[in-house]
Protein backbone atom coordinates (compact mmCIF):
# COMPACT_ATOMS: atom_id res chain seq x y z
CA UNK A 1 0.00 0.00 0.00
CA UNK A 2 2.99 2.28 0.73
CA UNK A 3 6.14 3.00 0.01
CA UNK A 4 8.90 0.91 0.67
CA UNK A 5 10.78 3.14 3.67
CA UNK A 6 14.09 3.26 1.24
CA UNK A 7 12.14 4.53 -1.44
CA UNK A 8 9.77 6.77 0.76
CA UNK A 9 12.91 8.13 2.61
CA UNK A 10 14.86 9.19 -0.57
CA UNK A 11 11.56 10.90 -2.17
CA UNK A 12 11.57 12.50 1.63
CA UNK A 13 15.29 13.36 0.81
CA UNK A 14 14.84 14.96 -2.24
CA UNK A 15 11.77 17.52 -1.38
CA UNK A 16 13.71 18.39 1.68
CA UNK A 17 17.00 19.07 -0.89
CA UNK A 18 14.98 20.43 -3.59
CA UNK A 19 13.32 22.88 -1.53
CA UNK A 20 16.55 24.35 0.37
CA UNK A 21 18.26 24.43 -2.64
CA UNK A 22 16.36 26.89 -4.82
CA UNK A 23 14.12 28.40 -2.06
CA UNK A 24 13.84 27.83 1.74
CA UNK A 25 13.51 25.18 3.92
CA UNK A 26 9.93 23.75 3.96
CA UNK A 27 7.77 24.94 7.03
CA UNK A 28 4.14 24.23 7.41
CA UNK A 29 2.99 25.46 11.48
CA UNK A 30 3.08 29.47 10.53
CA UNK A 31 0.63 28.89 7.85
CA UNK A 32 -2.10 28.38 10.50
CA UNK A 33 -1.35 31.32 11.82
CA UNK A 34 -1.30 33.36 8.29
CA UNK A 35 -4.53 31.78 7.90
CA UNK A 36 -6.22 32.62 11.11
CA UNK A 37 -4.85 36.07 10.15
CA UNK A 38 -6.38 36.36 6.60
CA UNK A 39 -9.64 35.36 8.42
CA UNK A 40 -9.69 37.55 11.02
CA UNK A 41 -8.52 40.81 8.57
CA UNK A 42 -11.83 40.12 6.91
CA UNK A 43 -13.49 40.90 10.19
CA UNK A 44 -11.16 44.37 11.51
CA UNK A 45 -9.91 47.28 9.05
CA UNK A 46 -6.71 47.98 11.45
CA UNK A 47 -5.73 44.13 12.46
CA UNK A 48 -3.01 44.14 8.93
CA UNK A 49 -2.31 47.78 7.65
CA UNK A 50 -0.50 49.31 5.26
CA UNK A 51 2.73 51.11 6.91
CA UNK A 52 6.19 52.43 5.77
CA UNK A 53 8.13 52.31 8.57
CA UNK A 54 7.82 48.62 9.28
CA UNK A 55 10.36 46.71 7.38
CA UNK A 56 8.16 44.67 5.58
CA UNK A 57 5.77 47.65 4.59
CA UNK A 58 3.02 46.18 6.93
CA UNK A 59 1.93 46.58 10.73
CA UNK A 60 -0.30 44.52 12.72
CA UNK A 61 -2.20 45.40 16.49
CA UNK A 62 -1.22 41.91 17.02
CA UNK A 63 2.22 42.15 18.60
CA UNK A 64 2.27 38.14 16.79
CA UNK A 65 1.69 39.39 13.30
CA UNK A 66 3.70 42.18 13.86
CA UNK A 67 7.14 40.80 14.82
CA UNK A 68 10.06 40.79 12.78
CA UNK A 69 9.22 43.71 10.78
CA UNK A 70 5.69 42.97 10.38
CA UNK A 71 6.66 39.54 8.75
CA UNK A 72 3.80 37.83 9.58
CA UNK A 73 1.08 40.70 8.77
CA UNK A 74 2.55 41.23 5.07
CA UNK A 75 1.54 37.24 4.67
CA UNK A 76 -1.41 37.72 6.04
CA UNK A 77 -2.20 41.03 3.54
CA UNK A 78 -0.53 39.03 0.42
CA UNK A 79 -1.82 35.48 0.99
CA UNK A 80 -0.15 34.62 -2.46
CA UNK A 81 3.36 33.92 -1.13
CA UNK A 82 5.57 30.82 -1.79
CA UNK A 83 4.88 29.43 2.27
CA UNK A 84 1.32 29.80 2.01
CA UNK A 85 0.39 28.45 -1.63
CA UNK A 86 3.07 25.60 -0.47
CA UNK A 87 1.06 24.44 2.26
CA UNK A 88 -2.28 25.15 0.11
CA UNK A 89 -0.24 22.77 -2.97
CA UNK A 90 0.64 19.74 -0.21
CA UNK A 91 -3.44 19.33 0.49
CA UNK A 92 -3.36 18.43 -3.79
CA UNK A 93 -0.81 16.73 -3.14
CA UNK A 94 -2.07 14.22 -0.54
CA UNK A 95 -5.38 13.92 -2.44
CA UNK A 96 -3.13 12.96 -5.69
CA UNK A 97 -1.12 10.55 -3.52
CA UNK A 98 -4.12 8.77 -2.91
CA UNK A 99 -5.42 8.32 -5.86
CA UNK A 100 -2.72 6.83 -7.45
CA UNK A 101 -2.71 4.62 -4.13
CA UNK A 102 -5.96 3.59 -4.52
CA UNK A 103 -5.50 2.07 -8.13
CA UNK A 104 -5.08 -1.78 -8.41
CA UNK A 105 -5.06 -1.99 -4.16
CA UNK A 106 -8.85 -1.21 -4.03
CA UNK A 107 -8.57 -0.45 -0.36
CA UNK A 108 -10.24 2.40 1.34
CA UNK A 109 -9.33 4.82 4.03
CA UNK A 110 -9.97 3.32 7.71
CA UNK A 111 -11.94 6.46 8.91
CA UNK A 112 -10.85 5.24 12.42
CA UNK A 113 -7.81 4.26 13.05
CA UNK A 114 -7.17 0.30 14.41
CA UNK A 115 -5.18 1.60 17.78
CA UNK A 116 -7.79 4.13 18.48
CA UNK A 117 -11.09 1.08 18.00
CA UNK A 118 -8.81 -0.96 20.17
CA UNK A 119 -9.08 1.44 22.78
CA UNK A 120 -12.45 4.17 22.44
CA UNK A 121 -14.21 2.32 20.36
CA UNK A 122 -16.19 3.06 17.37
CA UNK A 123 -18.16 6.14 17.68
CA UNK A 124 -17.04 9.04 15.23
CA UNK A 125 -17.25 11.90 18.06
CA UNK A 126 -14.39 10.37 20.23
CA UNK A 127 -12.14 10.19 17.24
CA UNK A 128 -13.04 13.44 15.90
CA UNK A 129 -12.67 15.29 19.49
CA UNK A 130 -9.01 13.50 20.11
CA UNK A 131 -8.15 14.96 16.70
CA UNK A 132 -9.42 18.14 17.47
CA UNK A 133 -7.99 18.55 20.94
CA UNK A 134 -4.53 17.18 19.43
CA UNK A 135 -4.72 20.02 16.59
CA UNK A 136 -5.04 22.84 19.51
CA UNK A 137 -2.14 21.42 21.46
CA UNK A 138 0.18 20.64 18.48
CA UNK A 139 -0.21 23.85 16.66
CA UNK A 140 -0.03 25.97 20.11
CA UNK A 141 3.03 23.91 21.10
CA UNK A 142 4.46 24.29 17.17
CA UNK A 143 3.91 28.55 17.89
CA UNK A 144 5.94 28.69 20.79
CA UNK A 145 8.68 26.29 19.41
CA UNK A 146 8.98 28.55 16.34
CA UNK A 147 8.25 25.25 14.00
CA UNK A 148 6.77 21.90 13.54
CA UNK A 149 8.17 18.24 12.48
CA UNK A 150 8.57 19.41 8.98
CA UNK A 151 10.31 22.55 9.93
CA UNK A 152 12.34 21.76 12.96
CA UNK A 153 13.07 18.44 12.65
CA UNK A 154 13.54 17.31 9.12
CA UNK A 155 14.64 21.20 7.92
CA UNK A 156 16.45 21.73 10.73
CA UNK A 157 18.15 18.70 11.36
CA UNK A 158 19.43 18.68 7.28
CA UNK A 159 21.10 21.53 8.30
CA UNK A 160 22.80 20.43 11.78
CA UNK A 161 20.43 22.86 13.61
CA UNK A 162 21.31 22.45 17.33
CA UNK A 163 17.38 23.69 18.18
CA UNK A 164 16.26 20.85 15.05
CA UNK A 165 17.73 18.14 17.71
CA UNK A 166 16.66 19.67 20.84
CA UNK A 167 12.93 19.99 19.18
CA UNK A 168 13.30 16.35 18.03
CA UNK A 169 14.30 15.04 21.40
CA UNK A 170 11.98 16.78 22.89
CA UNK A 171 8.92 15.64 20.69
CA UNK A 172 10.00 11.75 21.23
CA UNK A 173 10.82 11.79 24.79
CA UNK A 174 7.38 13.00 24.86
CA UNK A 175 5.08 11.37 22.47
CA UNK A 176 6.66 7.82 22.55
CA UNK A 177 5.43 7.10 26.24
CA UNK A 178 2.32 8.99 25.91
CA UNK A 179 1.23 6.78 22.96
CA UNK A 180 2.46 3.39 24.14
CA UNK A 181 0.51 4.68 27.42
CA UNK A 182 -2.74 6.23 25.85
CA UNK A 183 -3.09 3.38 23.01
CA UNK A 184 -2.18 0.26 24.83
CA UNK A 185 -3.50 -2.87 24.06
CA UNK B 1 8.26 32.10 -10.48
CA UNK B 2 8.09 31.45 -6.86
CA UNK B 3 4.36 30.72 -7.13
CA UNK B 4 5.02 28.09 -9.25
CA UNK B 5 8.27 26.47 -7.12
CA UNK B 6 5.10 26.67 -4.25
CA UNK B 7 2.94 24.72 -5.90
CA UNK B 8 5.20 22.27 -7.72
CA UNK B 9 7.41 21.48 -4.56
CA UNK B 10 4.28 22.01 -2.54
CA UNK B 11 2.30 18.88 -4.13
CA UNK B 12 5.26 17.26 -4.34
CA UNK B 13 5.83 16.97 -0.89
CA UNK B 14 2.44 16.32 -0.31
CA UNK B 15 2.30 13.55 -2.34
CA UNK B 16 5.50 11.68 -1.10
CA UNK B 17 3.90 12.04 2.53
CA UNK B 18 1.16 10.59 1.54
CA UNK B 19 2.99 7.85 -0.40
CA UNK B 20 4.95 7.14 2.36
CA UNK B 21 2.59 6.80 4.81
CA UNK B 22 3.11 9.54 7.03
CA UNK B 23 -0.19 11.16 6.76
CA UNK B 24 -1.78 7.83 7.93
CA UNK B 25 -1.99 7.91 11.86
CA UNK B 26 -2.15 4.04 11.98
CA UNK B 27 1.63 4.60 10.98
CA UNK B 28 2.49 7.64 12.93
CA UNK B 29 1.09 5.78 16.01
CA UNK B 30 2.90 2.23 15.36
CA UNK B 31 5.66 4.34 15.14
CA UNK B 32 5.42 5.86 18.30
CA UNK B 33 4.40 2.71 19.97
CA UNK B 34 7.84 1.37 18.68
CA UNK B 35 5.21 -1.60 16.81
CA UNK B 36 6.02 -0.48 12.95
CA UNK B 37 9.12 1.47 12.92
CA UNK B 38 8.52 2.08 8.84
CA UNK B 39 8.40 5.84 9.11
CA UNK B 40 10.94 6.27 11.48
CA UNK B 41 13.33 4.35 9.09
CA UNK B 42 12.11 6.52 6.01
CA UNK B 43 12.62 9.90 8.51
CA UNK B 44 16.05 9.04 8.90
CA UNK B 45 16.74 8.37 5.80
CA UNK B 46 15.22 10.98 4.38
CA UNK B 47 16.94 13.45 6.74
CA UNK B 48 20.48 11.32 6.42
CA UNK B 49 20.65 11.79 2.78
CA UNK B 50 19.54 14.90 2.37
CA UNK B 51 21.73 16.37 5.00
CA UNK B 52 24.50 14.65 3.37
CA UNK B 53 23.63 15.86 -0.28
CA UNK B 54 23.76 19.25 1.16
CA UNK B 55 26.83 19.32 2.75
CA UNK B 56 28.22 18.12 -0.28
CA UNK B 57 26.93 20.71 -2.56
CA UNK B 58 27.74 23.08 -0.02
CA UNK B 59 31.24 22.28 0.41
CA UNK B 60 31.95 21.87 -3.60
CA UNK B 61 30.35 25.10 -3.70
CA UNK B 62 27.95 23.91 -6.12
CA UNK B 63 25.16 24.31 -3.80
CA UNK B 64 24.24 27.90 -2.77
CA UNK B 65 24.12 28.65 1.35
CA UNK B 66 21.71 31.88 0.72
CA UNK B 67 18.47 29.63 0.82
CA UNK B 68 19.42 27.85 3.96
CA UNK B 69 17.46 29.17 7.06
CA UNK B 70 18.42 28.02 10.67
CA UNK B 71 15.90 28.44 13.62
CA UNK B 72 16.73 30.14 16.44
CA UNK B 73 17.21 27.94 19.92
CA UNK B 74 15.88 29.53 23.02
CA UNK B 75 13.74 27.70 25.71
CA UNK B 76 10.44 27.63 23.83
CA UNK B 77 11.59 25.30 21.28
CA UNK B 78 12.06 22.63 23.90
CA UNK B 79 8.93 23.95 25.83
CA UNK B 80 7.12 23.68 22.55
CA UNK B 81 8.50 19.91 21.03
CA UNK B 82 7.28 18.56 24.65
CA UNK B 83 3.87 19.98 24.05
CA UNK B 84 3.80 19.07 20.00
CA UNK B 85 4.86 15.40 21.27
CA UNK B 86 1.83 15.08 22.91
CA UNK B 87 -0.71 16.21 21.09
CA UNK B 88 0.63 14.55 17.95
CA UNK B 89 0.59 10.96 20.01
CA UNK B 90 -2.69 11.67 20.90
CA UNK B 91 -4.16 12.61 17.12
CA UNK B 92 -2.08 11.08 15.55
CA UNK B 93 -1.34 13.88 13.27
CA UNK B 94 1.21 17.09 12.84
CA UNK B 95 0.81 20.14 11.02
CA UNK B 96 2.09 19.01 7.98
CA UNK B 97 0.60 15.75 7.50
CA UNK B 98 -2.67 16.80 8.93
CA UNK B 99 -2.44 18.97 6.27
CA UNK B 100 -1.65 16.34 3.63
CA UNK B 101 -4.19 13.55 5.67
CA UNK B 102 -7.14 16.33 4.74
CA UNK B 103 -6.15 16.22 0.59
CA UNK B 104 -6.19 12.29 0.97
CA UNK B 105 -9.71 12.30 2.63
CA UNK B 106 -9.51 11.82 6.18
CA UNK B 107 -12.69 13.58 8.12
CA UNK B 108 -10.70 13.50 11.43
CA UNK B 109 -7.67 15.21 9.76
CA UNK B 110 -10.27 18.14 8.89
CA UNK B 111 -11.40 17.83 12.79
CA UNK B 112 -7.18 18.40 13.58
CA UNK B 113 -6.88 21.33 11.49
CA UNK B 114 -9.62 22.75 13.11
CA UNK B 115 -7.99 22.25 15.87
CA UNK B 116 -4.78 23.34 15.05
CA UNK B 117 -6.46 26.63 13.71
CA UNK B 118 -7.83 27.21 17.12
CA UNK B 119 -4.49 26.50 18.77
CA UNK B 120 -2.70 28.63 16.52
CA UNK B 121 -5.12 31.31 16.96
CA UNK B 122 -4.75 31.45 20.63
CA UNK B 123 -1.20 31.42 20.74
CA UNK B 124 -1.19 34.63 18.62
CA UNK B 125 -3.62 36.15 20.73
CA UNK B 126 -1.69 35.06 23.99
CA UNK B 127 1.93 35.77 22.66
CA UNK B 128 2.29 39.22 24.12
CA UNK B 129 2.33 36.94 27.61
CA UNK B 130 4.83 34.69 25.85
CA UNK B 131 6.88 37.82 25.10
CA UNK B 132 9.55 38.70 27.19
CA UNK B 133 9.78 35.71 29.61
CA UNK B 134 11.92 32.89 30.28
CA UNK B 135 11.19 30.64 27.51
CA UNK B 136 11.82 33.16 24.44
CA UNK B 137 15.23 33.67 25.62
CA UNK B 138 17.83 32.36 23.87
CA UNK B 139 19.92 29.29 24.29
CA UNK B 140 23.70 28.25 22.92
CA UNK B 141 23.64 31.62 20.75
CA UNK B 142 20.52 31.63 19.20
CA UNK B 143 20.68 30.93 15.38
CA UNK B 144 23.16 27.78 15.79
CA UNK B 145 24.31 24.77 13.79
CA UNK B 146 26.84 22.06 14.72
CA UNK B 147 29.11 22.58 11.80
CA UNK B 148 29.63 25.74 9.72
CA UNK B 149 26.42 26.33 6.99
CA UNK B 150 27.47 30.09 5.92
CA UNK B 151 24.22 30.78 7.37
CA UNK B 152 24.60 30.10 11.48
CA UNK B 153 27.08 30.52 13.81
CA UNK B 154 28.60 27.03 14.80
CA UNK B 155 29.86 25.48 17.49
CA UNK B 156 32.20 23.63 15.95
CA UNK B 157 34.09 26.62 13.48
CA UNK B 158 36.53 24.20 11.84
CA UNK B 159 36.62 24.83 8.09
CA UNK B 160 36.26 21.23 7.13
CA UNK B 161 32.99 20.92 10.13
CA UNK B 162 30.83 20.39 6.71
CA UNK B 163 32.44 17.12 6.80
CA UNK B 164 30.91 16.12 10.01
CA UNK B 165 27.17 16.76 8.52
CA UNK B 166 27.68 14.28 5.87
CA UNK B 167 29.37 11.47 8.43
CA UNK B 168 26.55 12.43 10.71
CA UNK B 169 24.05 11.54 7.36
CA UNK B 170 25.43 8.80 6.62
CA UNK B 171 25.26 7.09 10.03
CA UNK B 172 21.82 8.51 10.12
CA UNK B 173 21.03 6.25 6.57
CA UNK B 174 23.04 3.02 8.33
CA UNK B 175 20.90 3.89 11.38
CA UNK B 176 17.68 3.69 9.23
CA UNK B 177 19.18 0.08 7.23
CA UNK B 178 19.52 -1.60 10.95
CA UNK B 179 17.08 -0.37 12.86
CA UNK B 180 14.48 -3.35 12.79
CA UNK B 181 11.13 -3.34 11.64
CA UNK B 182 9.50 -2.82 15.37
CA UNK B 183 10.65 -2.71 18.87
CA UNK B 184 7.47 -4.84 20.54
Amino acid sequence: MYWDWFKGGCALGVCFLLTVIFVKPIGVSTQFVILDGIVANLFSATLVVKDDNSKSGYSSSNAYLDKSGGKYAKSVAKPLNYSFVFVLSMILGGYMGRLLQNKGSGNSIKQIPDYHRHRFGDKPAIRYSIAFAGGIIVLWGARLAGGCTSGHMMSGMMQTAVSGYVFAIAAFIIAVPTAIILYRK
Amino acid sequence: MDILFAIVLGVLFGFVLQRVGASDPEKIVGMLRLTDLHLMKAIFTGIGLSSAVLFLGLMSGIVDSGHLSVKTMYWGVAAGGLMLGFGWALSGFCPGTGVVAAGSGRKDALFFIFGGLVGAGLFTIMYRSVEGTWLLEKVWGGKTTLVLTGKSSALLEMGWSPLIAIVIGLAMMWIAKVLPERFR
